[in-house]
C-alpha cells in the first residue's frame, strides 16, 4: 500500500506518502496565497525523497476542509485528477480530523478550530484524537464561547482568538502526515472514508464583478 | 497526420468547463459543461459558483472528451490549459487539474493564453493560420482587435473596448426589449425582419480624432435604451424588429469597419473573427461583404468553436508542441490578468507575476 495524502484547506500546503506502516516522506509549506503554485512541486519533491514515482501510489487521501475555498479546491482538484489518471481510489478526510489526530492532547474532550477568515472559525468538538463529536461548523468565536468553554483547543483558529480559546496550542495547521496516518489506520480497520467532496459550509457570495460576462435571467 | 501532436486542452476561465482534444489542426473532441443556468438568477457570472461547478464537472468532462475522441490518455503529447486571463478562482481549478493530469501521465504542460486560443481555434476549421492574421475577438467577455504573426509567440493588441464588451451590449438591449436571454441570437433573429437604417444609433469612437481601433458600446447601449423608453413614455409601440436591426447594425458596422481598416493599415490579407458574437449572422455577412471589397480573406469558425471551449486551448497547445515551444513548469499559476502579448507561460526563464487580486477571498 502506498497512500499519497495532501491538504490545502489551511494556509499549509502539505503532502505526505504513507506505506501502510509509516509516513515515508512529507513536506509542509505555509503560504496561504500560493497553494496552486506549491502543491505539484511538493508532490514531486516528496516522491523523489522516497525514491518513488507517482504510478506506485495505490490510493489518494485529500483533506476536504472546511477551509477557504480557493485554496481548498487546489487539493481536491489535484486529488480527483490523480485518481482519474492513475485509476486509484481517492478518499476524503475532514481537515479538522487530521488536526485532531495530530493534536496529541491525551484524553479529551477538546476543540479543533481553523481560521475561516471574516472573523470566523471552522471548528468541531472531539472526544479524543480519533472521535469527532460535532459536525464541522463555521461561526464567530464569541458565538460559540459557551460550547467550547473550559476545553483545550488546537489550530490557527483557536490561536487567533484567545478570548474564546484561552487554552489554545499547537499544532497550528494540519499536516498531510497526520492525515495519511489517520487514513491508513481507518482503512486498515475496514472503515469507509468520506468521498472527496469539499466542505464549503458557506453559500457562495453572489457578487457579480463589474465588466464581466452578463447573464440575464431567462 | 498520425505524427501531428495529440493534445488535450482544458478551459475554465469563466463559466464553461471545456475539455477538447485535437491532433494538430484536426478536432477530435470538444466536451463542454456549462454552469450558465446557475448564474442566471444573479444576473451575471458569480465567480464562486463558477469555481464550484468547475471542480464538480472537470473529471466527467475529461472522461467524455477522451471517449468522444477515441484516444487513450497515455498517447497524448501534451496537456494545455488556460492560464489566463479570466476569473482567478475559476482558472485555478483548471490549472490544478491540468498540472495533476500532465504530471500523472508524464506529459508536458502548456499554460496558454485564452485570447490567443480564441484565434488559434480557427486552425481546426480552416487549417493553418496565415501569418500574419488579424483577429477580431468579440464576446460577452471581450472585444479586441489583435494582430498575430505567430500565434505561439507574437500577438499584438491593436485595440479593445474601453467600456462594455460587444456581447454585453446585445444582452442588455435584449433585456430592455424583454426578449430574454441570451441576447445575441434573439436580437439576430428579430433584426432579420427589421430595417437596419430605421433608427440612426451612434457609432462609438468613429470620429476623426478617436482611437482608430478601440471600441465603445456603452454610449450606444444608453442611446438605444433611451430611445425605447421615450417610445414607451409616449405610449407608442416599440418597433422591436427595427430597433434590433438598427442596434445590431451599429455594433457590426463599427466592428467590421475598424477590423477592415486595421487590415488595410497593417497590410494584412486575412481577418479572423472569433468569440460568441462571431455567431451573429449580420456580423458575418457584413464582414464578408467588406472583406471582399477590400480583397481580404475572411475566416470565421463555426459558432460552437467561437464560444469558450477546450478545443481552442488544445489547438493552441498543439501549435506549441509543433513549434517546439518551452513547456510550463509545475509551479504554473493562474493569472487572472495574463497580458494578451503572452500567448503562453513557459517555464522558469520567464516567470509571470501572479495577480493577487481576488485569488483568495
Ligand atoms: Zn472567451
Amino acid at each position: 500500500m502506498l497512500l499519497l495524502a495532501l491538504d490545502t484547506a489551511t494556509p499549509a500546503v502539505t503532502v505526505a506518502l504513507h506505506d501502510g506502516t509509516d509516513v515515508i516522506a512529507s513536506s509542509s509549506q505555509v503560504d496561504a496565497r500560493r497553494h496552486g503554485e506549491l502543491l505539484l512541486p511538493a508532490v514531486d519533491r516528496v516522491l523523489a525523497e522516497a525514491g518513488l514515482k507517482l504510478n506506485a501510489v495505490t490510493g489518494v487521501v485529500v483533506g476536504i476542509g472546511p477551509g477557504p475555498y480557493t485554496g481548498l479546491r487546489v487539493g481536491l482538484m489535484t486529488a480527483d485528477t490523480f485518481g482519474l489518471a492513475l485509476g486509484v481510489p481517492v478518499h476524503g478526510l475532514c481537515t479538522l480530523d487530521g488536526l485532531a489526530y495530530a493534536a496529541d492532547i491525551g484524553q479529551g474532550p477538546f476543540v479543533v478550530a481553523t481560521d475561516a477568515r471574516r472573523k470566523e472559525v471552522y471548528w468541531a468538538r472531539y472526544a479524543d484524537s480519533r472521535t469527532r463529536l460535532t459536525d464541522p461548523a463555521v461561526d464567530r468565536p464569541a458565538d460559540i464561547a459557551d460550547q467550547v468553554a473550559g476545553l483545550p483547543a488546537v489550530g490557527a483558529g483557536a490561536l487567533l482568538y484567545p478570548d474564546t480559546f484561552p487554552q489554545a496550542h499547537e499544532p497550528e495547521h494540519v499536516s498531510a502526515a497526520a492525515l495519511a496516518s489517520l487514513a491508513a489506520e481507518k482503512l486498515a480497520a475496514g472503515e469507509e472514508l468520506p468521498a472527496p467532496r469539499p466542505l464549503y459550509l458557506r453559500r457562495p457570495d453572489a457578487q457579480v464583478p463589474k465588466n464581466y460576462k452578463v447573464v440575464t435571467p431567462k | 497526420m498520425a505524427d501531428e501532436p495529440l493534445v488535450l486542452g482544458i478551459e475554465t476561465s469563466c463559466d464553461e468547463t471545456g475539455v477538447g482534444i485535437v491532433r494538430g489542426t484536426t478536432l477530435l473532441a470538444d466536451a463542454v459543461a456549462s454552469s450558465v443556468d446557475e448564474h442566471a438568477r444573479f444576473g451575471g457570472v458569480v465567480p464562486e459558483v463558477a469555481s464550484r461547478a468547475h471542480l464538480e464537472a472537470m473529471v466527467p468532462t475529461v472522461d467524455r472528451a477522451l471517449k468522444e475522441a477515441g484516444v487513450s490518455a497515455k498517447d497524448l503529447d501534451g496537456i494545455a490549459v488556460t492560464a489566463g486571463p479570466g476569473l482567478a478562482g475559476a482558472l485555478l481549478v483548471g490549472v490544478s487539474a491540468a498540472k495533476a493530469y500532465a504530471y500523472a501521465l508524464g506529459k508536458p504542460l502548456y499554460g496558454v493564453n485564452h485570447l490567443a486560443s480564441h484565434i488559434c481555434v480557427d486552425q481546426l476549421e480552416h487549417g493553418a493560420l496565415p501569418e500574419p492574421t488579424m483577429a477580431l475577438l468579440v464576446s460577452g467577455g471581450h472585444s479586441s482587435l489583435l494582430l498575430s504573426t505567430d500565434i505561439t509567440s507574437d500577438v499584438r493588441p491593436l485595440g479593445a473596448t474601453i467600456d462594455d464588451a460587444a456581447g454585453e451590449a446585445f444582452d442588455k438591449i435584449a433585456r430592455v426589449l424583454n426578449l430574454g436571454f441570451p441576447g445575441g441570437p434573439v436580437i439576430d433573429r428579430y433584426a432579420r425582419e427589421g430595417d437596419p437604417s430605421a433608427i440612426a444609433f451612434p457609432r462609438g469612437l468613429t470620429g476623426p480624432r478617436d482611437p482608430a481601433y478601440d471600441f465603445s458600446f456603452s454610449g450606444l447601449k444608453t442611446s438605444v435604451a433611451r430611445w425605447i423608453e421615450a417610445k414607451r413614455a409616449a405610449g407608442e409601440e416599440v418597433p422591436v424588429r427595427d430597433v434590433a436591426a438598427s442596434f445590431q447594425e451599429a455594433v457590426v458596422d463599427v466592428l467590421t469597419r475598424k477590423a477592415v481598416r486595421a487590415c488595410k493599415d497593417e497590410g494584412v490579407g486575412h481577418l479572423m473573427i472569433g468569440g460568441g458574437v462571431a455567431a451573429n449572422s449580420r456580423l458575418r455577412a457584413l464582414a464578408q461583404e467588406r472583406c471582399e471589397r477590400a480583397g481580404i480573406r475572411l475566416r470565421v469558425p463555426r459558432p460552437k468553436l467561437c464560444t469558450d471551449n477546450g478545443a481552442m486551448v488544445a489547438a493552441l497547445g498543439a501549435e506549441m508542441v509543433a513549434r517546439g515551444r518551452a513547456a510550463s513548469s509545475w509551479d504554473l499559476s493562474a493569472d487572472s490578468s495574463l497580458p494578451v502579448t503572452e500567448p503562453h507561460v513557459p517555464g522558469h526563464d520567464h516567470v509571470h507575476e501572479v495577480s493577487k487580486e481576488n485569488l483568495y477571498s
